[in-house]
Parts: structure tokens; C-alpha cells; sequence
């Protein structure tokens, strides 16, 4: 398979460009819920407007009322996200959940599945326990109550928690904090009895809970795929949700770099574009280089994963770390060469770097990632 | 099965049957490299052996057309080739000049002629070519140099001086940048090739920092260069004094080369193998290590992409430059962590240890890989004027 968009795919790249520049820009998305002080974080039309494309089931297959498509695709839709800003629960509800529900039972497939293709309904997923990313260790218990579970604990960084309709929520049902087995994922409705939420607002203005789990009663049929085997479930997703990550940091970069390519060609000092100044030129160069290899790599990844390699997992590190690394690169020559106004909250290229900060977070960061590829080659 | 599934499993079997087990192992220095040529001579049987067996198939040469020694492969079918040869670590059958550079200009430029002697010679490993650019006085500023060709109706008269001419004491022919008008900068040029055998041509080897010398000066003191060597066969490519598309296209394909992107040591990973040879890592080195293996594993994929694309008429022409720029500097990042890595053992010069100071003379020699075939301040200029178009670059 060629390392380039095939036609449906460069179709489907247009038409998610246009709608997303045009509906899902930050004067009708960010800046508009953020000035109003959403609680959300997003809009629940624009939304509905992303199941009218046919986004939100992108990867759901068609008998559950989706377009069975993969990752490529899923992460074209996510490279234009970045690119705009829009904000949207498409990444954890359309990548991170449906990867989830791919593993569910038909029963819960049928549950979830269609209000979140018809974007009637959204999702979070409840993976980090602190500050920092750190799957492996999972302290939030469940235990065995009746036919169902009891869930104790407190998960962080739960990106549209209070808004969710659901949690997919990853558990420990037996074993010690630190082991491969005895996970188990369920899937927590909003109004399950002892989850409280504490909403916080982040630096790029989206919404994240810390979200208490006090004794969280829920039926045998809330598990997703097999009691303890849930490690298999949540790695799926996690792969499937740092790739999407990398490609919306990726099209973070490339908003952030056109943004400040294109002042570079506007602003004048010393009577000269300041495009001509060869100090810049190099490093605009170098940025560009940076960028189209970030890109380069997700695509990898994507087409890794969804043709099956066995090397998907490392490719997601990769390309989780690079795009970090690029993404950050483009937000902060971004807001350097545009100078004074780059420190307005006028202007957009601030909003980039919000964003990048709170990406490079989301499911592990460039040390993380990096430090993961060093284990898994062997050192 | 599709064709191209089938065409792989071909191939498996066809290096199956023809690549000798000694020919299965990584490139580890400038013996086990098949460069051909008239004063050529194989290292071992297993080389010869190898070398012929592609030769016969085409191999040598996989893309280029039949009629001119190739094998006609499809972009797709040669990447199968080429990804099947690496999962058996089989080394290349023949490396020249000829072949990366020389060879995609006549198919571009060339006539029926040219290409039919001089493709063919190249696909065989019969001649060996060597690239007549830089002089002392045009370096980055290329178009400023000096060599001029006299014309005296039916040939010129060759004068003047190139340097940085790879393996010119090894090779047979040159290919070589001549001016033929004084009073025109970029359509004064013209793309000559001659045997190097003839009267008035010398070379002298360069040491370099690494102590070895693979670069020389070419030295052309009234070198008679015939204007056509038989019928369609003119003594240049393309046409008189339009040297310089010649040139540029062929500088396209050289940082190309240069760049790794097809792969190999200089885009792969590196961690593990320090890790194999040193033992204990630093944590601050290992960290950097990790690093850099991103941004090589990255780099690879970026390399597979822009070959891809290359082959579907896709991707901006500018490109080759961003990989050149990207593909040398991290090899030189690479060899700073081997050094590293490597502490003192990595220092000696002669010992046996380091096969004769492999990692210090290596290390040594990537410095020249961000200069020669454009520095990557030229590389960074060509981008932000090609490909971001930044004003007055």
C-alpha cells in the first residue's frame, strides 16, 4: 500500500477540510463556547453536524449504522480538527470509545453505538489516575457485588467527563496496581449512582473532570470484553487513540506553521517583508521539514494498525512522540515570529499552543512515548 | 493472490535460488561494495557470483528499461524487490554512479544512442563513472564555475580544475560540467562526458579528516573532447550549453541519494544496537538514544513516503531537498551517539578492535554528508524559495 491518500481517502480529506474551516473554525467554535463559558467545552450542534458527514461512526462498522472505515480516514477527519481548532468529543467518543465497543457485547454495541453515530450522544474514556499518563499502573478498583461491580477510586483527566452520556472506565478487578492482568473495562452511564465529577477548565478551554468512583454499583452487563482480560481492550484503545492524538497534533502544527508562514509573507520592519530575512527562512524551512515528517509518520502508523502489523503499537509511539515534537516546535516559532500579537488573545496562533499543550498530555507525552520505543526495541 | 503478491513471491524465490549466503550480510565497508568498471575484480566468488546473477536478471538495475540492461520492473514491483532484498540482508550487486546518477539523466535527457551504450554499460558494471561538479573556486555557488570548453569545430579543448570528484582515481569516464560560453551564466554550461583514459586528464586523491580519500581533484590540461562518438551518440546530454537542467535535475537525484531515503543504515533506529555493543547505557544518554530513534523511525517513514509519492508523479519537486537537508543531519546525530556510546574504544584509530578505527573515521566522514551535493544552508534556502515561497529567497 502506497504512503499517500488514495483517491476516496483525498475525497473524504476535501470535504472534511471544507466542512471544517467552514463550521468548525474558532470564531464559530472555540472562541464562541469560551467566551460564553461553556460547560461543554463544544457544540452539541456542531456535533450533529459531524453525524451528517458521517464522522461520528467513522469506524463503526455498517451494521451498526457506521462507515467501517479505519484509521487513515479517522485520522484525516482528526488532522482538519487540529488544523481549526474545533473543538469536539470525535476523538474520544468516535476513536477512543467506538475502539472500545469494537470489543463489546452485541447487547452494549446496540446500547451505545447508535446515538453516538447519529451524534445524539457522546463519550470519555477514564484511563489516567494523576498527572501524568501512566496506564500500567491502575489503582480504581471494582469489585464483585452481586451479579455486578462495585467501583472505588478517582480518575483524572477524564476530557469531557460532565458532558459524557458515558465513561468507559478502566478498572482493576484483581491483582496488584501494577499488573498486566486483572483489568477490567466498563461502561459507566451518566447517572450511575456515587460518580461525582469535579469539572475543571483547561489552558486550550476544554473541559476535564477529576471524577470520583464512591461504591459505583453496576450491572455484570457494563463490562466491556472479559472480566480481568481488559488489558487487551484498553491497549487497543490507547493505540488507536495515541495515533488519532498525533493526528490531530499534526494538523495543529500544520495550522500553526501556515498561520506563520503566511505572516512571515504580511509583516514588514526594517522596510522588508520579514520573510526575506534569511534567519527566519531557515528556520521556517526547518520547521517545514519537522512537519511533513510528523505527518509522514502518522499516516505510517495509521496504516500500520489498520492493516494489522503487529508493529502498530510501536509505530503509535512513534509517530505520539514526533508529532509532539514537531506540534511543539511549530506552536513556538508560531508565536515567536509573529512577535507582539502573538501574545494577543486576538490572534489564533495562541490558541495553537493552548491546544498542543493539552495534546501533548493527552495519552502520553514525548518522554513517555520516547521512553516507551526505547523498551519495546530492546533498551 | 495479487500480481503483485505473486511477483513477491517470485522474487522470494528467485533470492532464494541466486543470493549466496555471504552476499546476506550488511555492507561494512568499501570492500564489500561492487563498484565494476575496467579495473574491477570481485572480492569473492560469492560477489562474483551475485553480481552476475543480477546482472543476467537485470537486477543491477531493476527499473530502468529492458533494451538497456534493466528489468523493467513498475515503481511497485521494485519496492517489492527492494523490501524483499532487505529482509535477507542482501547486499546491493553493483553501486555506481552510473546507476544513481548518471543513468536517470540519459533516461531523461538522453538519446536512443546514448542510452542504448551507455545505460547498458552502466546496467552491466562495464564502465564506471565518476561526476565532474565543484571546482575550488564553486562550491555552493555551482553556476560560478570555470572548467572551459574551447570549441575547435569537431571537438573542444578541455581546461580547468574540479574537486570533490568521488573515486575520479577509480573511475573510467567522467561526467562533467563544462563551460562553453564565458558571457552566459546558467546557458553557458554544458554536461560533457568523456573517458578519463584520454590525453590530459589526471587525478589526485584528497585525505580527508577521516584519513581516507575518497574524494580527488580532477585536473583537465587540454583534454580533446570529441563532440559525438558515433551516430546519435553526441559527446553531452541534452543540448549545448543547457547543461545546467541537466545539472539541477541530476542534483535532485543525488540528494535524493544522499538523503537515504530508500532506506538502510542511515534511517533505521539505533538504540538497541548500542545497547548490544556498549552494555550499560547512561540514563541521559539512553534518553537521547530514545530520541533519536523517534526521529529515525519517523524519518524512515517520511523516506518510504516520499518515494511513493515520487513514483506516482506526486509530492513537490522541491522535496528531495527536505530529505537531503532532514537524512543528513540526523546521520551525523547518529554518529555523535555512537561516539558517545562507544567512549574511549571509539577513539582508537588503527586497533584491530575497531577494524582499523571504523567508528572515529565514520563518525568523521558524515560531516561531509550535510555539504557535499548542497549544504543544508542551501537546502534550507532551496525550501523556503520552492516550497514555502518566502519572499526574496
Amino acid at each position: 500500500m502506497p504512503l499517500y491518500h488514495d483517491d476516496d481517502q483525498t475525497m473524504l480529506a476535501e470535504s472534511a477540510s471544507q466542512f471544517m474551516s467552514e463550521q468548525g473554525n474558532t470564531q464559530k467554535q472555540l472562541r464562541h463556547w469560551r467566551d460564553r463559558d461553556c460547560k461543554d467545552g463544544f457544540g452539541h450542534e456542531l456535533w450533529k453536524q459531524f453525524a451528517e458527514m458521517g464522522f461520528t461512526g467513522i469506524l463503526v462498522d455498517e451494521d451498526h449504522g457506521g462507515l467501517g472505515m479505519g484509521h487513515v480516514e479517522a485520522g484525516i477527519v482528526l488532522e482538519e480538527i487540529g488544523r481549526n481548532l474545533t473543538p469536539s468529543p470525535f476523538l474520544t467518543s468516535s476513536v477512543l470509545a467506538a475502539t472500545a465497543l469494537k470489543h463489546a457485547s452485541d447487547d452494549a454495541k446496540g446500547r451505545w453505538l447508535p446515538g453516538m453515530v447519529e451524534g445524539e450522544k457522546i463519550y470519555a474514556v477514564a484511563i489516567d489516575e494523576g498527572a501524568k499518563h501512566r496506564p500500567e499502573t491502575i489503582r480504581t478498583r471494582a469489585e464483585k457485588s452481586g451479579n455486578g461491580f462495585r467501583i472505588s477510586g478517582q480518575k483524572d483527566f477524564v476530557i469531557h467527563g460532565a458532558s459524557a452520556d458515558m465513561m468507559i472506565v478502566a478498572a482493576r478487578t484483581s491483582g496488584d496496581d501494577s499488573d498486566e492482568d486483572g483489568l477490567t473495562l466498563f461502561a459507566v452511564p451518566k447517572d450511575a449512582s456515587g460518580m461525582s465529577h469535579d469539572s475543571v477548565r483547561l489552558v486550550d478551554s476544554s473541559m476535564a473532570t477529576h471524577t470520583k468512583f464512591d461504591g459505583v454499583e453496576l450491572d455484570g452487563d457494563a463490562v466491556i470484553g472479559e472480566v480481568d482480560g481488559g488489558r487487551a481492550v484498553l491497549n487497543a484503545m490507547l493505540t488507536a487513540g495515541r495515533i488519532g492524538a498525533a493526528a490531530e497534533g499534526a494538523g495543529v502544527a500544520r495550522g500553526a506553521m501556515d498561520m506563520t508562514i503566511d505572516y512571515l509573507k504580511q509583516r514588514k520592519q526594517f522596510g522588508k517583508l520579514i520573510g526575506e530575512f534569511q534567519a527566519l527562512q531557515h528556520r521556517a524551512s526547518h520547521l517545514y521539514s519537522e512537519v511533513e515528517i510528523a505527518r509522514a509518520v502518522v499516516i505510517k502508523a495509521a496504516q500500520m494498525l489498520d492493516g494489522g502489523s503487529e508493529k502498530a503499537d510501536l509505530m503509535a509511539s512513534v509517530a505520539k512522540a514526533k508529532v509532539a515534537k514537531a506540534a511543539g516546535l511549530a506552536v513556538r516559532e508560531g508565536v515567536q515570529m509573529h512577535g507582539g500579537i502573538g501574545m494577543t488573545d486576538e490572534y489564533d496562533i495562541g490558541l495553537y499552543m493552548k491546544r498542543d499543550r493539552a495534546l501533548q498530555e493527552f495519552l502520553g507525552d514525548q518522554y513517555y512515548h520516547a521512553g516507551r520505543v526505547a523498551e519495546m526495541s530492546g533498551y | 493472490m495479487s500480481d503483485l503478491e505473486g511477483f513477491r513471491s517470485e522474487v522470494r524465490a528467485w533470492l532464494e535460488a541466486n543470493c549466496p549466503a555471504e552476499m546476506r550480510k550488511p555492507v561494512r565497508d568499501e570492500g564489500d561494495v561492487y563498484w565494476g568498471g575496467r579495473n574491477a575484480s570481485f572480492k569473492s566468488d560469492a560477489q562474483k557470483q551475485w553480481f552476475e546473477a543480477c546482472r543476467d536478471k537485470g537486477y543491477t538495475v531493476p527499473e530502468w528499461p529492458k533494451e538497456y540492461g534493466g528489468a523493467g520492473l513498475t515503481g511497485a514491483e521494485g519496492k517489492v524487490l527492494r523490501q524483499e532484498m532487505a529482509r535477507i540482508d542482501a547486499r546491493p550487486p553493483l553501486s555506481s554512479f552510473g546507476i544513481w546518477m548518471l543513468g536517470p539523466a540519459l533516461l531523461q535527457f538522453g538519446t536512443e544512442g546514448q542510452k542504448q551504450r551507455f545505460l547498458t554499460e552502466i546496467a552491466n558494471g562495464e564502465i564506471r563513472w565518476c561526476q565532474g561538479y565543484s571546482e575550488p573556486g564553486s562550491g555552493s555557488d555551482l553556476v560560478s564555475m570555470q572548467t572551459y570548453g574551447e570549441d575547435k569545430g569537431d571537438h573542444w579543448v578541455v581546461n580547468g580544475q574540479k574537486i570533490w570528484t568521488s573515486y575520479a582515481d577509480e573511475a573510467d569516464w567522467i561526467f562533467c560540467l563544462v563551460r562553453t560560453d564565458k558571457e552566459n551564466k546558467y546557458q553557458g554550461i554544458t554536461f560533457m562526458l568523456f573517458d578519463m583514459a584520454g590525453e590530459g586528464v589526471s587525478t589526485k586523491p584528497i585525505k580527508l579528516i577521516s584519513g581516507n580519500s575518497p574524494f580527488c581533484e580532477t585536473f583537465m590540461d587540454d583534454v580533446k573532447v570529441p563532440k559525438s562518438y558515433g551516430e546519435d551518440i553526441p559527446a553531452y546530454v541534452g543540448e549545448i550549453n543547457r547543461g545546467w537542467d541537466v545539472a539541477k535535475y541530476l542534483l535532485g537525484h543525488e540528494r535524493e541519494m544522499i538523503s537515504g531515503a530508500g532506506g538502510g543504515d542511515r534511517t533505521s533506529a539505533i538504540g538497541a544496537a548500542v545497547k548490544r555493543n556498549v552494555g550499560e547505557i547512561d540514563p541521559v544518554l539512553r534518553a537521547e538514544l530514545a530520541m533519536f530513534d523517534v526521529d529515525a523511525l519517523a524519518y524512515s517513514a517520511m523516506g518510504e513516503k516520499f518515494l511513493d509519492e515520487m513514483k506516482a508523479g506526486k509530492g513537490h519537486p522541491a522535496q528531495p531537498n527536505m530529505m537531503k537537508y532532514v537524512g543528513t543531519e540526523l546521520n551525523k546525530r547518529r554518529h555523535e551517539l555512537m561516539m558517545a556510546a562507544g567512549g574511549s574504544r571509539a577513539l582508537e584509530w588503527e586497533s584491530e578492535d575497531t577494524s582499523g578505527g571504523k567508528p572515529a573515521r565514520n563518525w568523521l566522514r558524515t560531516k561531509a554528508n550535510s555539504i557535499e551535493g548542497g549544504t543544508s544552508e542551501v537546502m534550507l534556502n532551496v525550501i523556503a524559495k520552492r516550497i514555502l515561497d518566502l519572499p526574496g529567497a
